[in-house]
């Protein structure tokens, strides 16, 4: 499992004159055009006020893909269970909503998040001993294990029929839940955001810098006396927390929980989603979940019958064509057309 | 040539308003949205019913008063309650519908029922059969079943009939298996027998290996052997399973709900589905008017091969129940209007005469006893007994979530 | 006989149907792995167009069954080589995940394409008279067909054993598994070595498919379903292993179906706490290689 054609932001190499520490500083600096997916985000609001609710679906893809990107991207961590930290998020805000009345989203939320995240800690800390092929299995194992035991413990999931009676209290007790889902964009949004800056924050901290040097050379880091067992596992219960948080978003959206958010093909979508977008580059997260969710929207409205094969189709092309998900393709674009005016 | 017959009922249904009604302008044009599984390993089922429906609009277009209904179609993709939520969402406030039809799998119709109140907008369920759906929001009607109305009765049956007196049950593991299984030991136990093996098989979405299952059975020796697993595939693995195992020799009888002797998969089962009884309410044998009719449509529509099923008939009869809606309000369709005109309706269905019980919004029906027989080289279903007029049985004994 | 043994027999019996099945579809998986390191998640694809080859086959042109399953074979492996060489060899150097990308997409069109040509109704065949009914061994009569399937693995692992063990092409195959560079710069074409696995493994893949229909029946979202299933089978194993995927097949069918006869309500868990026990003790599976990071 080597990672190494997966690349941080572009390397000054052609500019020599920037100092190490300076290239790091410019790295954290906010760059303008930044910017964008928020302005996108806000304007999407009055632009498209009946596409709302298909938002704060893209939000929450966005949310659980930025989680991945953390251990897959950064860490090298490749998962095939991600969904696992998702379903728990969703299952605990529903089970606290359903059965003890705990309707509060706020205080919901974060409870999601906590859950998922000493799940995440337990299964990180046995598991992340393994890497490769082995650990693939091993998350994929695991998560499936989770959905069956969901399915067996119906008295509290609902099984596979779902679990019925959410009901979520108003945000901060004045905004109730509509049926355009203007409501739960906003919230969504800000909780994206939220969690975007913290992401962002640890990828460019020191501690973030030290998991790409796992990815790229484990026994180095190993070498260099980095713990390197720890910063796995931390950066696991970073990440299963963030997927708590979509899960729990989710399981508050849509008032609704179904096994299928344990389901091996969410966690296998969300690996799409991200490849799509471009690994290990922050944005890739929102590119990869806009792209895939119009994708699959529209075609499945063109054709409710055959969609797959075009959504097959555009994965085939991403790959053949734009090797470094979409986000590196614009960026090689990018760079040539500079290369090309300078 | 199924996308070619397709696209001209496509076009046919396009053209149907200005064909009809050239001159009349109050006709109004109601937009009703269709959700059902399109895609994936459970599209087949959901074509059934949309066929259905497509077929009594073309073939009946006097029935909606001068007036036309527009489908619009949501792929509900699998059946985790969230798409289809989102789709019924969409379809209320992007579109506009006036009414949601459709619903294949329980989880999409429980999930999407607080919407129907929240907006207003009625559903009929063509299929769903987990039996409390209904009693989720007022503005829900069924035309389908529950798994109550088969399980129950065929309980009585195996017990009064069959002279079964011990039963194993094998039942796929999610709530309309749970359900069916529920409904068929109520009903067996009435009689005084006694269920010695309860096995759930796995879950719904792929077929498994049945033969451990059926092996364990075959060593218990029961006399009867209730089988659910979900419409589709999973069918033919039973009876091809049960007849690899020879535990027709071993005395062991095969009985379930009539998914099991689906008319879709029927040819398929081949010899080892001889002389299983089924319970159901509808199989493409019938012999009928209204069925003999319905087929003859059916297959002249969709090719001589095509066999329609309950799932279709379920499209069938739930097109029949908004046209009703549509005629009856002069195509001004309300909620409430639209939920006072189900209320009691009654109908010749293919399946036979069926109503909107007036309480609880659910089907009332006759369901009959299946046994698969040989006839002119090919497997037919006869009807060897009736139970008329069939209310869902969970609600009236009031068990679990129906009593509420 | 006592009932217990009885009953440790059928499960038995059933459990190495069950093991041979996965073992015929899963095995060529394992080799493409071990030699090309290629995730190739679209191989359950290749026994899903193989059972609806085998359908056309019976039912469109009436060849029988036996006939049928060879023929699939052939059609399966000439298709996959110019789907090897045009789409897969871009990408043997590219990343893993771009391979899942990849791969998945074919699986997706595949799904789609076969929806449209069969429909989405799952098709059956009927099996030829001597597969249908019962065998009698003697001490116990088993289902004709299972009896069937247990044979054509055991001839698969023979033929695959000598291929692998007693000829020259086996013994490439088998240098460029353990040390690709090195099989290379002695001369040994590791491109068309891959091309003849990847024929072979996707013809199996499709027997495999044919040979299913009878049991687990066959639709496009076979492609799907049963792709964990494989994967567990290939890891198990061991990459590359003829014999770990045999060992793996047959432990998992085994473990499987004992779960299911003597738990049915713990059923589905069985497998998934062997793989998980067996990865922890062996991450490289039973006979991989030892993993090299």
């Amino acid at each position: 499992m080597t990672m190494s054609e997966v690349q941080p932001p572009s390397l000054p190499t052609n500019s020599p004159k920037v100092s190490p520490t300076q290239y790091m500083h410019d790295r954290v600096r906010w760059r303008l055009s930044e910017a964008l997916p928020w302005i996108v985000a806000v304007g999407a609001f009055w632009v498209f006020p009946n596409y709302l609710v298909l938002g704060t679906q893209m939000i929450i893809m966005i949310i659980f893909a930025l989680s991945l990107d953390l251990i897959l991207g950064y860490a090298g961590i490749v998962s095939l269970g991600h969904a696992a930290y998702f379903g728990v998020g969703a299952y605990t805000t529903g089970i606290l909503s359903a059965h003890f009345g705990w309707n509060e989203p706020l205080s919901g939320l974060l409870m999601g998040g906590m859950v998922a995240g000493v799940f995440g800690f337990a299964s990180g800390w046995l598991l992340l001993r393994y890497h490769g092929l082995a650990l693939i299995m091993l998350t994929l194992a695991t998560s499936i294990m989770l959905y069956e035991f969901a399915n067996v413990a119906e008295v509290w999931t609902g099984g596979f029929d779902g679990l019925l009676g959410i009901t979520i209290d108003p945000i901060f007790g004045i905004f109730e839940s509509d049926l355009w889902g203007k409501t739960y964009y906003w919230y969504s949004l800000f909780v994206l955001f939220l969690v975007f800056l913290a992401v962002r924050r640890i990828v460019y901290s020191a501690f973030g810098r030290g998991l790409v040097g796992i990815r790229e050379n484990t026994k180095r880091m190993h070498a260099i006396g980095s713990p390197v067992h720890q910063r796995l596992v931390t950066i696991y219960v970073i990440s299963t927390i963030i997927a708590g948080f979509a899960g729990a978003l989710f399981a508050q959206s849509t008032a609704y929980v179904t096994l299928d958010v344990l389901s091996f093909s969410r966690s296998g979508t969300v690996v799409i989603v991200l490849i799509l977008g471009g690994v290990g580059r922050l944005y890739g997260a929102f590119i990869g979940s806009i792209i895939y969710m119009i994708i699959e929207d529209e075609l499945s409205r063109i054709s409710p019958e055959f969609w797959e094969f075009g959504l097959g189709l555009v994965l085939v092309l991403v790959v053949m064509f734009f090797r470094r998900g979409l986000l590196g393709a614009a960026e090689d674009a990018m760079k040539r057309i500079r290369g090309a005016s300078s | 040539m199924k996308l070619k017959t397709k696209i001209l009922l496509g076009v046919t249904a396009a053209l149907m308003p200005f064909a009809l009604n050239p001159a009349s302008s109050d006709a109004a044009e109601v937009k009703v949205g269709v959700v059902l599984t399109y895609s994936g390993g459970a599209a087949h089922l959901g074509k059934q019913i949309d066929q259905g429906m497509q077929l009594y609009m073309d073939s009946h277009p006097e029935a909606f008063g001068g007036h036309t209904v527009k489908l619009i179609k949501r792929d509900s993709k699998r059946p985790g309650g969230d798409i289809a939520k989102n789709a019924v969402q969409e379809l209320i406030t992007r579109e506009g519908v006036k009414i949601l039809a459709g619903f294949m799998f329980s989880p999409n119709a429980m999930a999407s029922a607080p919407l129907a109140t929240q907006g207003k907008v009625p559903m009929i369920i063509m299929n769903a059969g987990t039996a409390w759906i209904p009693s989720l929001s007022p503005y829900i009607a069924r035309v389908s079943f529950t798994m109550w109305h088969s399980g129950y009765p065929l309980g009585k049956y195996a017990g009064t009939e069959l002279g079964c007196k011990t039963a194993a049950a094998g039942y796929t593991d999610y709530p309309p298996g749970k359900d069916s299984r529920n409904a068929f030991k109520t009903g067996f136990e009435t009689t005084g027998g006694s269920l010695i093996e309860d096995i759930p098989m796995g879950g719904p979405r792929e077929v498994p290996d049945f033969t451990p299952f059926f092996q364990r059975v075959k060593n218990a020796k029961p006399d009867c052997f209730f089988v659910f697993v979900p419409a589709g595939n999973h069918a033919t693995a039973v009876v091809k399973t049960y007849e690899a195992l020879a535990m027709a020799d071993a005395g062991i009888r095969l009985i379930g709900p009539g998914d099991i002797t689906q008319d879709t998969e029927l040819q398929g089962m081949g010899k080892g589905a001889i002389g299983m009884i089924t319970m159901h309410h509808y199989a493409a044998d019938y012999d009928t008017p209204q069925n003999k009719k319905f087929v003859a449509a059916w297959k002249k529509a969709y090719g001589a091969d095509s066999t329609p099923d309950f799932m279709a008939v379920g499209g069938w009869d739930g097109m029949a129940a908004i046209a009703h809606a549509v005629k009856t309000q002069n195509g001004n369709v309300s909620a409430d209007g639209t939920m006072a005109a189900l209320s009691g309706w009654s109908f010749a269905s293919p399946r036979g005469q069926i109503s909107i019980d007036a309480d609880t919004r659910d089907i009332v029906m006759d369901v009959n006893v299946h046994k698969v027989v040989q006839r002119n080289g090919r497997l037919a279903i006869e009807v060897i007994g009736t139970v008329p007029q069939v209310k869902d049985p969970c609600k009236e004994l009031k068990i679990g979530k129906c009593g509420k | 006989m006592p009932q217990f043994l009885e009953a440790a027999i059928s499960i038995i019996f059933d459990g190495l149907a069950y093991a041979m099945l996965l073992f015929v579809i899963s095995v060529g998986l394992s080799i493409t792995m071990g030699l090309m390191g290629f995730v190739n998640l679209a191989h359950g694809a290749f026994a899903m167009a193989g059972g609806y080859v085998t359908v056309s086959l019976m039912n469109g042109l009436g060849v029988p069954f036996l006939p049928s399953l060879g023929l699939t074979f052939v059609s399966i492996a000439l298709i996959s080589i110019p789907l090897e060489r045009l789409v897969y060899a871009p990408l043997y150097k590219a990343t893993d995940l771009d391979q899942v990308l990849l791969s998945i997409g074919l699986v997706f069109m595949a799904i789609g394409a076969v929806t449209f040509v069969y429909g989405p109704s799952p098709p059956s065949v009927q099996m030829p008279e001597f597969l249908k009914g019962q065998i009698d061994l003697g001490f116990k009569v088993f289902p004709s067909y299972r009896f069937f399937v247990i044979l054509v693995g055991f001839l698969m692992i023979f033929l695959l054993w000598f291929g692998f063990e007693r000829t020259i092409i086996g013994a490439k195959i088998r240098a460029a598994v353990d040390n690709r560079s090195m099989a290379q710069s002695i001369g040994i074409n590791v491109d068309r070595l891959f091309i003849l696995t990847f024929a072979m493994g996707s013809g199996l893949a499709g027997i495999g498919g044919g040979m299913a229909i009878e049991i687990v029946g066959l639709s496009p979202t076979f492609a799907i379903n049963y792709l964990v299933l494989f994967l567990i089978v290939v890891v198990v194993g061991g990459l590359g292993s003829l014999r770990g995927a045999f060992l793996a097949a047959i432990v998992l069918g085994i473990v499987d179906t004992a779960g299911k006869y003597i738990w049915p309500e713990g059923g589905a868990f069985f497998i998934y706490v062997v793989t998980i026990a067996v990865l922890l003790v062996r991450p490289d599976g039973f006979f991989g290689k030892e993993h090299v990071q």
